[in-house]
């Protein structure tokens, strides 16, 4: 009857939405540029020494995973079971960058908590990570077979994460 | 006591001497070359702390972004490529004021849209308001009846 009377009600409930779907957002989860980008290329020395320098090139014709950590980072070590899990079970080959990290710590880190990684590049001065638009580790890339990244996640993987985004998105992209 | 105090205190001055000094390679031998990073450092946003530009962020990545700025435009990059490489990595977002496109249409026309509206309410209601004056006037019967109690009382109290 007097529909105005409802104008101040929708013009709040239409409000409450906005702000009920503004709480989901995740204003820290930048959106990556380079996801359907080619992962940028390098060549770092390997944190093990005698292993020849890492180039993501040499990982042509497999899906793969980035993983950037460091020793200091406290979220890594939230998430680093779940990488050992994932290695021990073979779900997909696990490449380290060891983002701004003392190696010496790095490996103390590596021998008490388990290595799930086929090879650790050394990122001593973060450049790397600045080509791969890294600002908090840890981060997690997945790498399809002609080297184009997939997926980007920021922040520690969680079982969640890892069983319902990535490890199906792995296994779709080995075919 | 008082001598060990002393100790201490020129102690303390020491520390905070040498910690100070640690910061100050950062400053470049060319002053030229560091108002650039500068200008250019308030135009990227910092990804850690994301309400502070580069030049502001003292986080890590911020003073590593901000060397990266330094170095490629002492190698002969323009301001133009070094934001280029910036946002090839880290997008859009780091761009401290946002690009003018279709996914920014509402967020630069916003402010101009909503007084747009607002001042067509606003106009819309004070019209209304004056077409709707004259019907408010008191009715007739009213009026002579206030007319009537007006004459009635006019003795002075």
């Amino acid at each position: 009857m007097k529909a105005r009377l409802f104008v101040p009600l929708a013009l709040f409930l239409l409000l409450a939405v906005l702000l009920a779907v503004g709480l989901t957002l995740k204003p820290r989860e930048v959106p990556s540029p380079f996801i359907g980008k080619p992962a940028p290329a390098f060549s770092l020395a390997q944190l093990k020494t005698g292993q020849p320098a890492f180039d993501p090139a040499q990982m042509r014709g497999q899906v793969w995973v980035l993983n950037v950590w460091a020793s200091w980072c406290a979220p890594c070590r939230e998430e680093h079971p779940l990488l050992v899990e994932a290695a021990r079970q073979k779900q997909v080959t696990i490449v380290g960058l060891n983002y701004k990290d003392d190696p010496r710590n790095a490996e103390e880190w590596l021998r008490k908590l388990g290595d799930p990684y086929q090879a650790i590049a050394v990122d001593r001065d973060g450049k790397v990570g600045i080509d791969y638009g890294v600002y908090g580790v840890p981060e997690t890339f997945v790498v399809d077979r002609e080297g184009i990244i997939r997926k980007k996640h920021i922040g520690p993987l969680t079982p969640e994460v890892w069983n319902q985004d990535v490890l199906p998105l792995i296994q779709k992209l080995k075919g | 006591m008082t001598a060990m105090k002393r100790w201490l205190l020129m102690l303390a001055l020491a520390a905070a001497a040498t910690t100070h000094a640690a910061e100050a390679p950062n400053v470049a031998a060319d002053p030229a070359l560091e108002a650039r990073v500068n200008a250019l450092s308030a135009e990227l946003r910092c990804l850690v702390c994301q309400n502070q530009t580069i030049a502001d962020s003292h986080a890590d990545l911020a003073v590593d972004l901000k060397n990266q700025v330094r170095d490629q435009l002492k190698a002969g990059r323009s301001e133009r490529q070094v934001i280029d490489y910036m946002t090839q990595r880290y997008g859009d977002f780091v761009l401290y004021r946002p690009p003018f496109k279709a996914t920014t249409l509402l967020l630069w026309l916003g402010p101009a849209l909503l007084l747009l509206v607002g001042g067509l309410l606003f106009w819309r209601s004070l019209k209304n308001s004056q077409s709707a004056a004259p019907a408010a006037a008191v009715a007739d019967a009213d009026a002579r009846r206030a007319e009537q109690l007006l004459a009635a009382d006019d003795t002075p109290r």
